[in-house]
């Protein structure tokens, strides 16, 4: 693939100057690894959360972006972010509708697990947190050769 | 105070007043500095000028996540203590399944399809919800 070149970053979050490049760079990266635009925009708002809630709970961090493949050769974007703030007590209730400790909607985690395909999270209390997200292109149906 | 609102400042949202509504254009990437400060300017402009209605066009956003969605809501909310109405419009399909699948549905929030559907709508009496009063609901 010539994508990567495009894909593959490595991006500061210490400011909401930054969760603007960030925003940026997921969906020109979606939208080079041929993303239709409702996914991207899915991908690009789960990008946005997630880096706001490195920003806003783990006292800023960074996302690193990367190109995926399936060995079916399907693409995908997979986003990482990580922070050393002080890290998710409870994962459940974080992750749940309606949990803020932010001041936020509490909508963040839940929703942002909601908009991608893969959804991992790695915290625990004093060791910061790491969110690791992948979203694959979906091609659609098509009958099997030779049926 | 009308000095400070016309002064262009980076990261500030111009209001336009049409009549008896503010309309306000939302563009591109929005910082959240940017948002919340059009938020406090819509508060003052609208206490301020006595309008009746503020129509938001967000038909220039490509996306919408639970910040800015909050903050539209905040601002309807605001808008609807200073005894005014705010129609947000022109959201793009793509941002209204994402909010969705987000958990983000805004129910307070008053939408229209296009900017001028919105002002319309503002044109239209005032039903209030809020009174419990009559509301005609189709049979």
């Amino acid at each position: 693939m010539h994508t990567a070149a495009g894909v593959e970053a490595r991006l500061p979050i210490r400011s909401d100057m930054d969760l603007v490049w960030v925003r940026q760079h997921v969906r020109q990266a979606a939208a080079l690894l041929g993303f239709g635009l409702v996914d991207q925009t899915k991908l690009v708002t789960a990008a946005s959360e997630l880096a706001r809630n490195t920003l806003v709970h783990g006292g800023g961090g960074r996302m690193e972006a990367a190109h995926v493949t399936t060995t079916g050769g399907i693409d995908g974007l997979r986003l990482t972010f990580s922070d050393s703030g002080p890290g998710i007590v409870d994962l459940d209730r974080a992750l749940s509708d309606g949990y803020t400790s932010g001041g936020g909607l509490g909508m963040g985690l839940g929703g942002a697990r909601r908009l991608v395909h893969d959804f991992a999270v790695d915290s625990a209390p004093g060791s910061g947190t790491t969110v690791r997200v992948t979203s694959w292109v979906s091609r659609p149906p098509r009958p099997r050769e030779g049926v | 105070m009308s000095e400070e609102f016309s002064r262009p400042v980076a990261g500030h949202v111009p209001v336009l007043r049409l009549g008896d509504v503010l309309l306000v254009t939302l563009q591109g990437d929005l910082h959240d500095s940017t948002a919340h400060r059009l938020q406090q300017d819509l508060s003052e402009t609208i206490a301020r000028s006595g309008v009746g209605g503020v129509v938001i066009d967000i038909s220039g956003v490509e996306i919408v996540d639970s910040f800015l969605g909050r903050v539209l809501a905040e601002i309807a909310a605001q808008t609807e203590l200073l005894a005014a109405r705010t129609v947000v419009a022109g959201m793009r399909p793509a941002v209204a399944i994402t909010l969705v699948e987000l958990g983000l549905t805004l129910p307070g929030l008053r939408t229209a399809l296009t900017t001028e559907a919105a002002m319309e709508l503002l044109a239209q009496p005032v039903v209030s919800s809020r009174s419990g009063g009559r509301r005609e609901e189709s049979p």
